[in-house]
């Protein structure tokens, strides 16, 4: 993690021999570093809790709320979900948490994901830690090649992303029904279930491979008036990004931990009606 | 008016060596960075070297390093900084220094002749160019740069390597191509000129991790990453790990 | 003397603004191997300061536009004294021009129908300024810079060279053009970087290194406005013309003090700006001159629709030409009715919504947002007149630009003088710069082939004195001449400050006599400390020498300026005479010329009353009959005296 202690190259970079001639590898005096390590300190937040759930194959479904950490459910293992997202495609083979099967899709979107990408080489890599602070790595190719070269795939991972976010839409309808499967009901469960719902389609609309598909690749927005309309509208969400990137990881991990809580018998879901 | 004695720290030396030195300056209201160089050079040090020219934040000349931070030093007010704290002003740390707190900046003019230039297209005349406000809205964003360098100052890709320089153009120069590419009269690609492929294999866009420290201290705020660079790279995408446009032109080179 | 490095050209273009780099780029197209030298970096030249727009009558807007009028209103605003040829030559070919820069990469804001937008500027009868938002010089500058980056790529592919056949040397600076006989032989330079002299041989020498600037307090104009062009001239033997005639932008910055006469752009007024006194009156209204009575509008009502339907109402008379406006400023804040800091207000947010201000005007938004933290959207800004601009310069024949009486030597651009009469029009340097460093670029060009076998040589005693006179700041210790005791040298920084402060107070936007004779006196011991003018260190990146190697020229023209305004006995444009407030018939035809006492170009003489600069009247060629006839007869009697009239 990224703190102003870490031990610094003392040649090359703006050490190198024509340049001015400064000891400090930086000489940045506010506080830099309080960045880089929140982010950090909240993405290992995230690992830590999503990696406990993932592994957990319990507690992830109470009707009529399943948690987005396994939905859709893809193993023989998996509960009964009636009507639910639930589909027995891998058999009885798949001996471990069945969220491990569809985690992979929303992990590799929000990996490849250009905010993300930033947020993790300056949190966990140092690379840079900060703007004009010195990297403490003696090489850099950045993403040139092999495995980070990978990071050109996020389009195929929006893809997914938007049949994932397609079943949590699915999954939110289905909340509009009670523990007994009754339509035209509502619970405090229901609500969270909208929010993260909204956040996690303003977050994936927001990506910039979206963007670019729909109308960035264009070279003359003047012969496509409704793409060059999508364009900016997904424009405007793009500026916000990061924001959505942090607000639907945070409401992903509460929609679980909300079916958590109702699953475990720790808490009840009120019902509205 | 309200004025005070300020304390700064001035980088002077050369190539071959230099210092902090420690300044102390009359500072008055409503001035900048550039105005106290300016009172230290007319009052204490008449060779101290500094390149400026419009004052105004319009020619890019006065980029420095202020509290470590790349900054134009005639857009950066006194008010912003505590009449007790000591500023320290550098060269740019990571262009050749020639002289106090002038650098070399001969690397980005390099980059500059490395990018193929406008390409007119055929047998249009003059007068005679049509293009839409919301086809050249883009590109012209990327021409309010006024080349100040400061983002390729802060790029830590050639800034903590030097070995890098010539392999990546530096944000200036990836967002000339991506401005080229997006122009709505370029003919480069009629002329066998793949941009989108170019600035992968040519310019280095693979370097850049967008970890947006160029559109941090970009003076005229143009957001370099979202609108110019990542837009860049997913246009190599199109062109270098879309299969579909693979297969497609394999196959179109087989048939010729 | 220490051996000199030489390097031989075709052509030399001395400044890299937009007048330079279109030389170059005009003169190595023909074939010519060209050199570009500037004082700062590639791409940074003053030319960037250009907010407003490039005027040219491509009638993109208003379809009643063309050459005519814009003819007509350059010479209006320049009040008849403009070189006629030059403004027909300029009005004619700018639009071209403009074009050429489309295919060169130039982004333009369009119009509904995807052509290059125009936009209203004081002075111009219809929309007429090509711009980019309120950066229309840098796109100039860097579509220039651009170009010459394709051409040297060109060279490159053919040659192996980026710079075989046009190069830029920059963060150089001239001190001396060469001559050999009457004719140029290339110029004798210094590198900023080492402080290294070097001699760029070549037949043709373009002079196109802006204005004058500096030598005032408060202006627009940046470090290097040093007035190096009109000197360099002046000692290569070429005259000056009509020095006195200065614009005062009426709308400069006056608050916080460091940031004091940065311009703030006419765009703020042709889009809806209004200027309002400290009652809130908007004061134009009361400042409209006879001779534009029938063209400007009475009331605010009716200004306020000319926005909208611009063909049935008139303009404001905030777009009147800058010289009125800058006097009317001067005259509102003399008569107490300024605002708290010296100046005057300029408001566009009562105009417009926040929204459509930082759209058209970002610049100004961000300009006085981080500059004098002023949110130009929701409070007024406060301006006040600021030294623009110098009508004035080296005396050019309208179609070669070529200096007179110097063989091979060319000037284009805000040095070269007669284009814009006695006040510029806003758009028309830009143009200007395009036009005329086109033809200077073409006819050096041409000049250098026609030479080709019989280059002019340098004299090794020219350089060796260019040398000697360049390191002197260095050994400026020691006595002065017939005195025993040494004394320290001289501060430049104190000087340049004592130059600007006489410049401004004595020869500014109002003129009298006793004043600009007090400025004589003034100029000469300036003049006289300024030979021991010293500095420490080295030379390499030395800004202290550089400053004391700009005196001499700052020096120079100051006192072609103070000796002309004294000299024309009226006010016309750009000068304006508190004693002499009207403007004669009379005095329209002639032109003042300046020229170096010294023929050999020494700088000896120092005596305060005849100076270094010897002044003549001189009778300008009448307008040709069909251009004259582009007027109404009751609108020339107001300008021209009547034997012109009926010839």
């Amino acid at each position: 993690m990224a703190t102003g202690t870490e031990p610094q190259p003392k040649s090359g970079g703006v050490h190198t021999g024509t340049r001015a001639a400064i000891d400090a590898p930086h000489l940045r005096t506010d506080r830099w570093w309080l960045a880089p390590a929140g982010t950090a300190a909240g993405l290992l937040a995230f690992v830590v809790y999503s990696t406990w759930r993932a592994f957990a194959d319990s507690n992830y479904y109470s009707a009529p709320y399943v948690s987005p950490f396994y939905s859709p459910c893809l193993a023989e293992r998996c509960s009964t979900m009636h009507a639910g997202p639930n589909a027995d495609l891998f058999g009885s083979w798949w001996g471990i948490s069945p969220a491990i099967i569809i985690l992979i899709f929303p992990l590799g979107f929000r990996l490849t994901c250009y905010y993300y990408r930033k947020a993790y080489y300056r949190g966990f890599w140092a690379s840079p830690p900060a703007c004009a602070v010195a990297e403490p790595h003696k090489k850099y190719t950045g993403e040139t090649r092999f495995p980070l070269i990978l990071q050109n795939v996020h389009r195929y991972f929006f893809y997914a992303a938007l049949l994932v976010a397609g079943t949590l839409t699915y999954d939110t309808v289905l909340t509009f029904r009670d523990e007994h499967y009754h339509w035209g009901h509502m619970g405090l469960g229901t609500l969270v279930f909208v929010a993260n719902i909204v956040l996690i389609w303003a977050y994936t609309l927001s990506c910039h491979s979206c963007r670019h598909i729909v109308g960035g690749k264009l070279k003359h927005f003047s012969k496509h008036p409704v793409r060059y309309k999508a364009w900016k509208f997904v424009g405007q969400l793009n500026n916000r990004h990061m924001q959505l990137a942090w607000a639907s990881l945070i409401s992903v991990a509460a929609a679980d931990f909300y079916v958590y809580l109702v699953a475990s018998g720790a808490f009840n879901d009120p019902r509205f009606f | 008016m309200s004025s005070y004695e300020a304390r700064f720290k001035v980088w002077r030396g050369d190539v071959k060596g230099g210092d902090l030195e420690d300044f102390k300056v009359e500072v008055n209201d409503g001035e900048v960075i550039l105005d106290i160089i300016h009172r230290i050079q007319a009052t204490q040090a008449s060779d101290l070297a500094v390149r400026w020219n419009c004052k105004a934040g319009k020619c890019g000349s006065c980029s420095a390093e202020i509290n470590g931070r790349p900054r134009l030093m005639c857009m950066t007010r006194m008010s912003v900084f505590t009449p007790e704290e000591t500023i320290t002003v550098t060269p740019l740390r990571a262009f050749p220094v020639v002289r106090d707190l002038v650098t070399d900046v001969g690397f980005n003019y390099q980059k500059a002749r490395e990018v193929p230039s406008f390409v007119p297209p055929e047998g249009v005349g003059l007068g005679e160019y049509r293009m839409m406000q919301e086809d050249v809205d883009r590109s012209q964003e990327f021409r309010k740069c006024i080349e100040c360098f400061l983002c390729q100052d802060t790029c830590h890709v050639v800034r903590d390597h030097e070995e890098n320089k010539t392999a990546f153009a530096g944000p200036r120069f990836l967002m000339r191509v991506a401005e080229l590419d997006m122009h709505p009269l370029d003919a480069a690609a009629e002329s066998g000129l793949d941009r989108k492929k170019t600035a992968q294999d040519e310019h280095g866009l693979g370097y850049c991790n967008i970890t947006k420290c160029c559109t941090e201290v970009c003076p005229e705020g143009i957001h370099i990453t979202d609108n110019a660079l990542i837009p860049l790279k997913e246009r190599a995408v199109d062109r270098k790990y879309d299969p579909l446009v693979w297969l497609g032109s394999k196959i179109r080179r087989r048939s010729s | 003397m220490s051996v000199v490095e030489r390097q031989e050209w075709d052509v030399v273009v001395v400044g890299a603004g937009g007048a330079g780099l279109r030389a170059a780029i005009e003169a190595r197209e023909r074939g010519a191997r060209t050199a570009v030298i500037c004082k700062s970096l590639f791409g940074k030249a003053h030319t960037v300061m250009a907010e407003g727009g490039i005027a040219a009558a491509m009638a993109n807007v208003n379809e009643h536009d063309n050459w005519q009028v814009h003819f007509r209103d350059t010479l209006r605003g320049g009040k008849f004294l403009n070189q006629w040829r030059m403004s027909e030559l300029h009005a004619k070919e700018a639009p071209d021009r403009v074009w050429e820069l489309e295919t060169w990469g130039a982004l333009f804001d369009r119009t509904k129908d995807g052509r290059i937008s125009q936009r209203n500027f004081g002075g111009h009868e219809y929309p007429r300024l090509a711009h980019v938002g309120d950066r229309t010089g840098l796109e100039l500058i860097r579509t220039l810079q651009q170009k010459i980056v394709s051409l040297q790529q060109e060279d490159y592919k053919e040659t192996g060279d980026y710079e075989s056949r046009l190069k830029v040397y920059q963060e150089c600076t001239v001190t001396r053009v060469l001559k050999d006989g009457s004719r140029v032989s290339g110029v004798f330079a210094y590198e900023r970087e080492t402080g290294r002299f070097m001699v760029l041989e070549a037949p043709s020498v373009v002079i196109a290194t802006g204005g004058i600037g500096k030598s005032f307090k408060v202006t627009s104009n940046s470090w290097e406005y040093t007035g190096d062009g009109h000197a360099l001239a002046l000692l290569a033997g070429a005259p000056l013309l009509n020095m006195e005639f200065v614009q005062f932008h009426p709308t400069g910055m006056v608050w916080p003090p460091s940031v004091k006469g940065i311009l703030v752009t006419e765009s703020v007024r042709g889009d809806g700006g209004v200027l309002r006194n400290s009652d809130g009156k908007r004061f134009m209204f009361d400042y409209i001159p006879d001779v534009f009575k029938e063209k400007y509008a009475e009331s605010e009502a009716e200004g306020d629709r000319w926005y909208e339907d611009p063909d049935h109402n008139r303009r404001p008379p905030e777009l009147l030409p800058r010289d009125e406006v800058a006097r009317a400023i001067n005259s509102e804040v003399k008569a107490g009715r300024g605002s708290p800091h010296g100046g005057v207000f300029l408001d566009v947010s009562t105009r417009m919504p926040a929204e459509v201000i930082r759209r058209r005007l970002p610049s100004m938004y961000h300009q006085f947002k981080e500059l004098a933290d002023v949110d130009i959207t929701a409070e007024a800004m406060e301006v006040g007149p600021t030294c623009h601009y110098v009508m004035g310069g080296i005396a050019v024949d309208s179609d070669t630009a070529a200096a007179r009486g110097v063989e091979g030597l060319f000037a284009a651009g805000e040095v070269a003088g007669g284009m814009h009469g006695s006040n510029r029009l806003g758009g028309n340097s830009l143009s200007d710069l395009l036009v005329f460093g086109r033809r200077a670029g073409w006819h050096a060009a041409d000049h250098a082939a026609d030479l080709a076998d019989s280059r002019p040589l340098v004299d090794d005693a020219e350089v060796d004195l260019a040398a000697a006179e360049a390191l002197r700041p260095f050994s400026a210790e020691g006595p002065e001449p017939g005195k025993e005791n040494g004394r320290p040298p001289e501060n430049p920084y104190t000087l340049h400050q004592e130059l600007q402060q006489t410049m401004n107070d004595l020869v500014g936007i109002i003129r009298r006599e006793g004043e600009m004779e007090q400025a004589l006196e003034k100029l000469a011991d300036l003049r006289v400390r300024a030979r021991r003018a010293g500095v420490e260190g080295h030379r390499q990146f030395n800004p202290g020498w550089h400053l004391a190697l700009d005196l001499r020229n700052m020096l120079l023209v100051s006192e072609c300026v103070a000796r002309a305004a004294l000299e024309r006995t009226e006010s016309r444009g750009g000068h304006t005479r508190e004693d002499h407030p009207g403007m004669s018939r009379d005095w329209r035809r002639i032109n003042l010329i300046c020229q170096l006492t010294d023929p050999t170009g020494g700088l000896g003489a120092t005596d305060p009353v005849s100076g270094q600069i010897t002044l003549t009247r001189e009778t300008t060629e009448p307008i040709r009959a069909d251009l004259l006839a582009l007027f109404e007869k009751e609108e020339l009697v107001k300008y021209l005296a009547e034997e012109e009239l009926y010839e």
